[in-house]
């Protein structure tokens, strides 16, 4: 028995490093390995972001008085906006909008100062691009906080300070807001799912385009035995490549690491885990490496989207809410983003670690199912 | 040009992309996927934000704000009377932020003394905490001027910020997603389908073996893009139909506009995937490199989700290289705003540019090739 183990042991290893050098010996495989990751690294941390700055905007002043300047002085004074048009007149608004050569315009009316002055209401126009309604938005809230604030300046100087209330807003966990700190963690989880994807439905695809998995299937190995020598390498890289994102994004981007070690780790592994019985089983139904690289890619663009990373799941129509369960993207998010922005626990870890392991119970063994039915 | 030639050429390959299960994969597959992420599944417009609040003031004066809150379409509110029930779900992610109303706040409010509301948020997805800052203040401040006008008859605010969301009114994402999305599924096709296929002929010699018949280079360029054409204003066609009809976006443009545009955009898109065709002669890098340069770029880079206004300097610039920016703009421009003749002709003009340049060098590099 215990033999028989060892000897099963020592057959998984060899195929292990069978694997593992096939992977860097190829010029394309270690292409794969390498360029792809880092590439995408730096563009999604630099490009993907919904961060609101550099914002051009245009505004028609028709009021020549003192207040709209008080405003305008705050406005060019803030960080949002670095191009600032002024207009001069009405019919000049809509081409600057619908051209896109700003994102808002405001205007202010001739009797702005006046009104102000008489103690009357008075009112600002803002137009805004629906086109771009994200961003817009906080532009919109942005630009109310500045024209509050002076209201409310106005207001207190003349002497009432009724209905003065403060707002304190606190983000925890990222205090300025930083985009960064959001997509840096993501990315550990999108890369490395990209990376055991690649290698898992690789393997045996281009063992069947080569003709060598009829040689690995009439070798003493048994199928389980295949899948866990073409499971571990996809495991031991992807891990890797996943500790190198975390390492860039703690030591280069310098976004907070502030949970366990070992938990990430963990997390990490089980991740790896549940996507690499996809890989393989994408891997099982490919007929060339070509298809096998298409397929990864399909089920990586609705794994990524539908995660909670490109927007809430709770955004969601519930059906696809309860659908996004199966993903192990959304769980692995809510986890890494907890462990390196807000010191999560083992037991939040832990809500959201199960379900990978069922993930990794249920499509490893449906990879091995494909190919011992391959076999015959 | 002969055009028998030609039809049997774009015959065999439309045969081609029948009986390619990658073809199907791309062409058909992945649209569909996509269309759907885009019209289910991403959305940016977060109306049902999870929100704890917290009233340690039993004054029955925060009532009306209490109600604000639970009133307002953004918010999904969750009422606890002491803080420390939500830290546990903020930390979960299953609460976007908190409110808290602070004891003593009416009686502040009343003596005019530094009354506070205090709003947490969950800074690990940024764009979601400003939107509950947003939210929350817009009901603080809705609220505080009604009490102000029943109390006082007067307006509590002397200035009021109107803001119009001209062609989205109902600010949804959707609205300018799903038009972005024809982009991103006509690179697929233009780009990475047409550079595979073409990678393929290199790589098997059927291509030096075409090149060497009588018949003429351009015949069997034209013989590979004609198929491919159809194939990507049939998908931008479907595409029409479900953003209008299954997702209901405003198409405010006009079709002949869409139509040249897409065109225009389209044959860039091929000029593209001919030149990663033949400069790597392999379907494996040829694949890697349409991804790298027309995929990634057409999701990432052209304003699709992403503002460029917000990327850092150098990517700013970068975007420029890239057709799918000019054409998102486009899209979402033709879809939500209507014909807007200066942007439409610049980006078009923009994108032949870029085009042509795709062309001139896959031109060079065939006649190369067979030296």
């Amino acid at each position: 028995m215990m033999a028989e183990m060892m000897l099963r042991a020592k057959r998984i290893f060899s195929l292990v490093i069978k694997e593992m050098l096939t992977l860097f010996r190829d010029p394309k495989g270690r292409f794969v390995l390498i360029s792809p990751p880092l590439v995408q690294l730096f563009l999604f941390a630099y490009a993907a972001t919904l961060d609101v700055k550099n914002v051009s905007m245009a505004i028609y002043n028709e009021d020549r008085g003192f207040h709209s300047q008080q405003i305008i002085n705050r406005i060019i004074g803030s960080s949002t906006f670095s191009h600032i048009t002024f207009i001069n007149k009405e019919s000049s608004i809509k081409p600057m909008i619908d051209e896109q050569k700003v994102m808002l315009v405001l205007h202010f009316p001739a009797d702005f100062s006046r009104k102000i002055e008489a103690r009357a209401q008075t009112r600002v126009a803002l137009l805004l691009d629906g086109r771009r309604s994200n961003a817009a938005q906080i532009v919109n809230g942005y630009l109310a906080d500045i024209i509050n604030e002076y209201d409310l300046k106005l207001q207190s100087e003349s002497g009432n300070t009724q209905g003065i209330l403060n707002i304190i807003d606190r983000n925890w966990f990222n205090q300025n807001l930083l985009y960064m700190w959001y997509t840096i963690p993501a990315l550990v989880a999108i890369l490395s799912m990209l990376i055991s994807l690649v290698i898992t439905s690789l393997s045996v695809a281009r063992e069947r385009e080569l003709g060598t998995f009829e040689q690995l299937l009439v070798s003493p190995l048994s199928p389980y035995e295949i899948l866990i020598g073409k499971t571990i390498p996809a495991i031991i890289i992807g891990m890797f490549e996943g500790g190198i994102i975390w390492a860039a994004g703690y030591f280069y981007f310098q976004v907070p690491f502030t949970g366990s070690f070992w938990l990430m780790l963990f997390v990490l592994f089980a991740f790896i885990l549940s996507t690499v019985g996809i890989g393989l089983f994408i891997s099982a139904v490919s007929k060339t490496q070509q298809q096998a690289i298409l397929g990864a890619f399909i089920f990586m663009i609705p794994a990524i989207s539908l995660s909670g990373y490109a927007s809430p799941v709770e955004n969601m129509p519930v059906w696809l809410q309860y659908a996004t369960e199966m993903n192990p993207m959304k769980h692995m998010l809510i986890s890494v983003k907890g462990l390196f922005l807000k010191d999560m626990s083992f037991g939040l870890i832990w809500q959201n670690t199960w379900p990978l392991f069922i993930i990794a119970l249920i499509t490893l063994p449906i990879a091995g199912w494909t190919f011992s039915k391959r076999k015959e | 040009m002969n055009v028998s030639i030609l039809t049997a050429l774009i015959r065999k390959e439309s045969l081609q992309i029948i009986r390619d299960p990658s073809a199907i994969l791309i062409a058909l597959v992945m649209p569909l996927i996509l269309l759907f992420i885009f019209g289910y599944g991403v959305n940016l417009d977060s109306n049902r934000l999870r929100v704890g609040l917290v009233i340690e003031d039993d004054n029955i004066a925060v009532s009306g704000l209490v109600n604000g809150f639970l009133g307002s379409r953004f918010f999904a509110i969750d009422m606890a009377k002491d803080k420390r029930v939500f830290i546990k779900p903020l930390l979960a992610t299953k609460l976007r932020g908190i409110v808290i109303i602070p004891q003593n706040f009416s009686a502040n409010l009343a003596k005019q003394n530094n009354a506070a509301i205090q709003v947490i948020t969950d800074g690990s997805e940024p764009n979601i905490a400003a939107f509950v800052y947003n939210y929350s203040r817009g009901v603080i401040d809705l609220w505080l001027s009604q009490q102000y006008q029943q109390q006082s008859g007067m307006a509590l605010k002397n200035i009021e910020l109107q803001p119009r969301y001209w062609y989205n009114p109902e600010l949804k994402s959707r609205n300018f997603l799903v038009p972005g999305s024809i982009a991103i599924v006509m690179t697929l096709i233009g780009t990475l389908l047409t550079a595979l296929v073409i990678a393929r002929e290199w790589e098997r010699g059927t291509m030096e073996a075409m090149l060497a018949t009588p018949v003429t280079n351009l015949e069997i360029i034209l013989g590979k893009l004609v198929p491919y054409f159809i194939l990507g204003m049939g998908s931008m066609l479907v595409c029409l139909l479900v953003a209008i009809y299954l997702f209901h976006v405003p198409f405010r443009g006009s079709f002949l506009a869409l139509g040249v545009c897409s065109a225009a955009f389209l044959i860039a898109s091929l000029g593209q995937g001919l030149l990663i065709s033949s400069v790597t002669g392999d379907q494996f890098v040829a694949s890697q490199a349409a991804i790298m340069s027309a995929f990634l770029p057409a999701f990432m880079l052209s304003g699709f989700i992403f503002e460029i206004s917000a990327m850092p300097w150098l990517l700013q610039k970068l975007t420029y290289l890239f057709i799918a920016r000019y054409f998102v703009t486009e899209l979402q421009t033709i879809f939500l705003v209507g014909n807007i003749w200066p942007l439409l002709i610049r980006s078009t003009l923009a994108i032949l540019f870029i085009g042509s340049i795709f062309f001139l060098i896959t031109a060079k590099k065939t006649r190369k090739r067979l030296e």
